[in-house]
Order: C-alpha cells, then sequence, then structure tokens
C-alpha cells in the first residue's frame, strides 16, 4: 500500500510538473538523437559511448532542474555516409518527434544534417564534426559547433609545430570534406607562420595501407609530415611511418586530429613524442576525473574521448537552454543556447557565439614515453594551454552570413 | 632519370610496394579460390576469418604469452577448426541450393563475427608487434624496406606455390578435384568425401588466418580489417577467374601492382581502381582472366 501510495504521489507531481512545462514541448517530450558512426572507423571515437554521455547529461540534468521535462535520448549509426545520415535526420524529424541530434562526427555527414536541421527549424548539437565551415560560410541558426574544428587543431598543433623549427611539410590528406578542411587551415597556418608546404597526397577513407603514400612522403623531404585524417587512417599512418622509418631518418609526424582512443589503440610505444590538440582530456581536474570515474564503468571500461565529453556538454546546455526558454522549438532553444553562458564540470564556463562556435581554452599535449606513463590511460603531458579567445577562428574571418 | 615525372628510384619504390601488397591478395584469394573451386561455397566469411587470425594471434600473446612464429602456426589451426564446425553444422546443409543460399549464411556470419569483435575490442583496433627478428629494414638505395614486409612476399610466395603444387600436383590433391567432378564415384573408391570437403574447407580458412597473422604487425588488429579487404579480395578472385588457383594467385600480385601505381599518380581513385578492372575483365572474358566457362 505504501508502495502505490508513493508511486500515486510521484506520478501526480510528474504530471504536474510536466503540465506546466509541456505546453511548448513538442509530443511532451525533449527528445534527442545521437547520431554518429557505430561500427566503422570512428566508433572508438564516439559510438555507443556518446550515447551514454548523452544520458548522463539528461540524468545530471534531471538532478538539479525543476522543470520536470521528460528526456528521451535515441540513437542511429550514420556508418559515415551523408545519405545515410540524411535518411536518418529527415525520419527522426519528420515521423518520430526527434528535436535535436547530437554528435556527428564525419563532417561530410554533419554539413548534410546541418542543412536538414535548418530547413526543419529544429537544433543540431554538433561535437564530432571537425570542419570549421559549420560556423563559417555553412554556418546556421540553428547549428552550435561544441568541441573542435579544423582550424582550431590547425592553429594549435600547426603554429606549434613550425614555431619549433618544423617549416616544410607534406600532407597526408583524408579526401573528404573534414580532411581537405583540415589541410587547408593547417595550410594557412604553415604559411602564416613562414614555413612552406611541398607536397600533399589525398587517400580515401579507411585506407588500409600507407606504404605508398609514406614513400612519398619520404620522398618529399619535407621536415613534418601532416596526417590531416582521423581515427583508423590515423592509426595505420602513424604505425606505419614507424615501420618505415621515416622518423628514425628525420622526418617528424604531426597528427593533426589525435584523439585519446587512438593514442590507446597505438600503444605509448609507437605513440610517444607525438603533439596532438585537444579540447578534453579527463585528468586535469578534479571534476574531470570524477565524471570519468562514473563514465568508464558505462563504457566498458574504456576512458572518454574529448567527443564523449562534448556529448555530455552539450546536450547538458541544451536541456538548460530548453528549460529557460520553455520550449523545444530548434530555433528559439539555440538563441538561447547562445544567449545564456556555458558551464559544466568537463569545460568549465564559457560562450557560444553568435556563429555557433562555442569558446572554451584548447590544449596541446604531448604522448608520455612508456616510462612516464603511470595508470591506465595516463597519456598526455600538457605542454600549453591556448586561451579560449585565441583557440579558435575570430568571428570576423569565417565567413558567416549570420554575422554579417 | 624520370618517367612520366616521377624518378625512377621513387618508381621502384612504389613497384614493391604494390607486390608487397599484391602478396596479401594473393594469399586471401588462395584460399578463396580454393574454397570456391573445390567446393562451389562463396566464402564471405573470409574477410572475417582473417580478422579472427589476427585477433587469435594478439590473444595468444596477451593471454598466452605465445608469440608472432606460434602464432602463425596456431591461430590458422584454431580458425580453421572454427570453420570446419561451420561447415559442418550449416554450410553442408546447403550444397544442395543454389550458391546464393551459401553466400548468405557466410555474410551472415561474417557479420555476427564482426559485431562479436567489435563489441568485444572496441573499433579502434589493438598494436601488435612485429617480431624482434623482423624488426627495423633495409636501405636499398631507392628506398628503405622494412625487413617484415621483405618477409610477408617470400612467405606468401612459399605458401601460394605450396598450395598450388599441392592441389594441381600430388595424389591427395588429384583425389580433391576428382571429388568434385563425381562426388558419387570417387565416394564409390572408398574415399571419404564429406570429410575431404570438411577439411579442405577448413583449409581454406587456416589460410585466410595464416594471412591475419600475417597482416597483424602491419595494420592494427582490428574487427573491421577483413570487412574493408574482402571486397578487393572478391574482385581479385572474380578477375582471376573464379576457382583458378593460379589465376587468383597472379591476379593478386598484378592488381597489387597497379594499384601502387595508381597510388602515384591519382591516388584518389586508388580505392576504385581495382573495380574499375573488374568490370572491364568481366565485359571481355566474364570467366575472368584465367577461368573456364563451365
Amino acid at each position: 500500500m505504501k508502495m502505490r501510495l508513493s508511486t500515486l504521489v510521484a506520478s501526480v507531481a510528474l504530471a504536474f510538473a510536466g503540465a506546466t512545462a509541456q505546453a511548448q514541448i513538442s509530443g511532451g517530450v525533449v527528445k534527442i538523437g545521437v547520431m554518429n558512426d557505430m561500427s566503422g572507423v570512428y566508433a572508438d571515437i564516439g559510438g555507443p559511448g556518446s550515447v551514454e554521455a548523452a544520458k548522463m547529461a539528461v540524468e545530471d540534468f534531471q538532478k538539479t532542474s525543476k522543470a520536470g521535462l521528460k528526456v528521451e535520448i535515441v540513437s542511429a549509426d550514420h556508418q559515415n555516409k551523408p545519405d545515410v545520415g540524411s535518411t536518418v535526420a529527415r525520419q527522426w524529424y519528420d515521423t518520430d518527434g526527434v528535436d535535436a541530434i547530437a554528435d556527428v562526427p564525419t563532417s561530410s555527414v554533419a554539413l548534410a544534417v546541418s542543412q536538414i536541421t535548418r530547413d526543419k527549424g529544429k537544433a543540431f548539437l554538433a561535437t564530432g564534426p571537425a570542419t570549421a565551415d559549420l560556423t563559417g560560410k555553412a554556418c546556421s541558426p540553428n547549428t552550435v559547433h561544441w568541441l573542435y574544428d579544423t582550424w582550431m587543431l590547425a592553429n594549435g598543433t600547426g603554429s606549434a609545430i613550425v614555431k619549433t623549427g618544423g617549416d616544410s611539410w607534406f600532407f597526408l590528406t583524408s579526401d573528404y570534406a573534414f580532411g581537405h578542411a583540415l589541410e587547408r587551415d593547417t595550410e594557412a597556418v604553415v604559411l602564416k607562420n613562414g614555413g612552406k608546404v611541398v607536397g600533399k597526397v589525398r587517400h580515401p577513407l579507411a585506407t588500409q595501407d600507407f606504404s605508398s603514400f609514406l614513400l612519398q612522403a619520404q620522398a618529399s623531404k619535407a621536415k613534418i609530415v601532416g596526417l590531416a585524417n582521423a581515427g583508423g587512417d590515423t592509426i595505420n599512418s602513424i604505425k606505419q611511418a614507424s615501420e618505415f622509418g621515416i622518423v628514425k631518418g628525420g622526418q617528424n609526424l604531426a597528427g593533426l586530429l589525435v584523439f585519446l582512443t587512438d593514442v590507446h589503440g597505438l600503444g605509448l610505444q609507437t605513440a610517444q613524442g607525438l603533439i596532438l590538440t585537444e579540447t578534453f582530456y579527463w585528468d586535469m581536474n578534479d571534476q574531470t576525473r570524477e565524471w570519468t570515474k562514473r563514465f568508464v564503468p558505462r563504457n566498458k571500461g574504456k576512458y572518454p574521448s574529448m567527443d564523449h565529453a562534448g556529448v555530455y556538454g552539450v546536450v547538458l546546455h541544451y536541456l538548460k537552454a530548453v528549460e529557460a526558454a520553455k520550449t523545444d522549438d530548434g530555433t528559439k532553444v539555440v538563441a538561447q543556447m547562445k544567449a545564456m553562458p556555458t558551464d559544466d564540470p568537463l569545460f568549465g564556463k564559457g560562450t557560444i557565439r553568435a556563429d555557433g562556435r562555442k569558446l572554451h581554452p584548447a590544449y596541446l599535449f604531448e604522448v608520455k614515453k612508456p616510462s612516464e606513463s603511470k595508470g591506465p590511460y595516463d597519456y598526455y603531458k600538457l605542454r600549453a594551454t591556448i586561451p579560449a579567445d585565441q583557440a579558435f577562428r575570430p568571428l570576423a574571418e569565417g565567413g558567416c552570413p549570420l554575422v554579417k | 632519370m624520370e618517367i612520366f615525372g616521377i624518378p625512377t628510384q621513387a618508381l621502384f619504390g612504389q613497384l614493391l610496394i604494390g607486390l608487397i601488397n599484391g602478396s596479401f591478395y594473393a594469399l586471401l584469394s588462395l584460399g578463396l579460390a580454393v574454397i570456391f573451386g573445390l567446393l562451389n561455397i562463396i566464402n564471405f566469411t573470409h574477410g572475417a576469418q582473417y580478422m579472427m587470425g589476427a585477433f587469435v594471434a594478439y590473444l595468444l600473446l596477451n593471454w598466452l604469452g605465445i608469440g608472432y612464429w606460434w602464432a602463425l602456426l596456431v591461430a590458422p589451426i584454431v580458425v580453421g577448426v572454427t570453420g570446419m564446425v561451420i561447415e559442418r553444422l550449416m554450410l553442408s546443409k546447403l550444397y544442395k541450393l543454389d550458391h546464393l543460399y551459401g553466400l548468405l549464411l557466410t555474410f551472415g556470419i561474417a557479420l555476427i563475427m564482426e559485431g562479436v569483435f567489435r563489441n568485444e575490442f572496441g573499433s579502434s583496433g589493438l598494436p601488435y608487434p612485429a617480431p624482434a627478428q623482423l624488426t627495423g629494414g633495409q636501405n636499398l638505395g631507392f628506398m628503405f624496406l622494412p625487413n617484415y614486409r621483405a618477409w610477408v612476399i617470400v612467405a606468401s610466395l612459399v605458401v601460394c606455390l605450396g598450395t598450388w603444387y599441392a592441389i594441381e600436383r600430388t595424389r591427395l590433391g588429384a583425389y580433391l578435384r576428382a571429388a568434385t567432378e563425381n562426388p558419387q564415384l570417387v565416394q564409390a573408391f572408398g574415399i571419404n568425401v564429406p570429410r575431404m570437403i570438411t577439411l579442405t574447407y577448413g583449409f581454406g580458412v587456416a589460410l585466410a588466418a595464416f594471412a591475419g597473422v600475417m597482416a597483424a604487425p602491419i595494420y592494427q588488429v582490428s574487427p573491421q580489417m577483413g570487412a574493408n579487404l574482402i571486397i578487393v579480395v572478391f574482385a581479385v578472385v572474380v578477375i582471376g577467374g573464379m576457382g583458378s588457383i593460379l589465376g587468383s594467385v597472379l591476379t593478386g600480385f598484378g592488381l597489387g601492382l597497379i594499384e601502387g601505381l595508381t597510388k602515384v599518380f591519382y591516388p584518389e581513385a586508388s580505392n576504385t581502381v581495382i573495380f574499375v578492372i573488374m568490370a572491364i575483365v568481366l565485359l571481355i572474358k566474364p570467366a575472368g582472366l584465367f577461368g573456364t566457362q563451365k
């Protein structure tokens, strides 16, 4: 009897709380779709871990929120294909009542999803994609780009390397929107700092064997081989570069987009000394460590990538904005997200700019030697912190039509 | 000296790399060709079995401390046995039906295997070190050749030639070929044909696993390593002529070379060039370069 009573009280309370908020919540529930690569080369970067991160954001939001929002998380695999991603996005928005799509690594898919989201007036919470075009020429009033972008990576890793003497570059570029954007942005940074680009080669996504490309890089005599690729492609290029004696021969590798999960896959023996830029590392402070401790068991013992952290941060902020705006209308919520400052345990305090760019510091890391690593996933040492106002492309340079 | 704007030295390097990749194609398509040529099974699990070979090597090293050389022997046996179990329990029920049923079954099994491994080990892959004897490399003047890659060519050539010899030139091979032509008659001579078929399938699968162990130190040991390769390898077998053992070996090496050259002259097309060649070959010689029309 006691049990039944408490259930009754709870449901009445819920119904009451719901009634006040539900007026402008479509379908009475805020539905967030986590879309990413669940099974391919980028699955460890996002994958099911991003879904868990989104769920943690919902749980943490509900702990403090008084709005009594009903929130549901759904997920889908876009297989890194823009057509698959577009189909899922349309179905989610048109028939499944999804209000916002989160994550979406693979820039080509993200650009498609951003356009559809804009057409449908929903919200796109991008953390996975890298292309800076999302807040540049392809910016949208319905998109927030949370985590990182090609300009930030190029600026962080690229300028640090050129300034320490790596002034001639050869690019190994993944042949799609992301690779092209990363190569373009890095090349600009290299040239601006007085370096030169002596050659480049474009390889298809998910290439197994890089030896042919590495040989071309070797022949170019460039001091730096810049890897404008990601995930499994980066891992295989670094691994095979060590096999072909690229580093022993006096050339250095610059991993332009390397995630913690990639370093884990390579092992410190192969990855040591690599310089990379990320905006999140689990071992930064007490809050990130505490969050990681909660996340790891939910992700089969694997530590969070920066993308996982990004999904958590952006979903939390999105829900706060829904609560504040009292609606889940995508355009209004994104405007609200930009209007209020962000604050979460993983990225600290920050802001979202008019073009949709989330601003927070970026960190230049160096991968530890095996002897320096003291525990599981103890991989990075911090070399420099790039403050939030310098880490990302200046608003005026992006060419975003929303800004003019 | 230059050829098409590429220094000859660099070109030699690229040709050698092409041969190395070709030897992987040859090794994998060899197993497929054996299974198809002798058993008429289109074995779509081949990529997954290649992946399992690499994983068995990884697990042997990390759980039992058994190194590369033993893994070259043990992994093919372990994976070969799982293949035989699949053949006995499932594939053998489909021999009377159209090829397509076997294809669907093996494709489904491949998806399940890859899913299970991905669920267990993630998608970033796991590192596997090359054996100490084969680390380092030689400076050939025109390129730096890692010792391990040289070993890959040698091992692949030996295995390919050995398999070809066993099937085309020995008594056992003759039984096998006879059993596929006319199983009833061969059975009448007192040869256990079903067992022979099971063993042959196991051998084909073991070849895939062998290639997997060979690949482990070069690529990441990852659940989708086979899925990336299987389509290319099928194209190799189709171009060589379904079931022709010598054909698939030669085509494997040849296409490795062509793909290598594409990576120099027009890298964007390096994923597609093999399929373009496949389309052309099928238009001109539908049975493949070395196949015979049945």
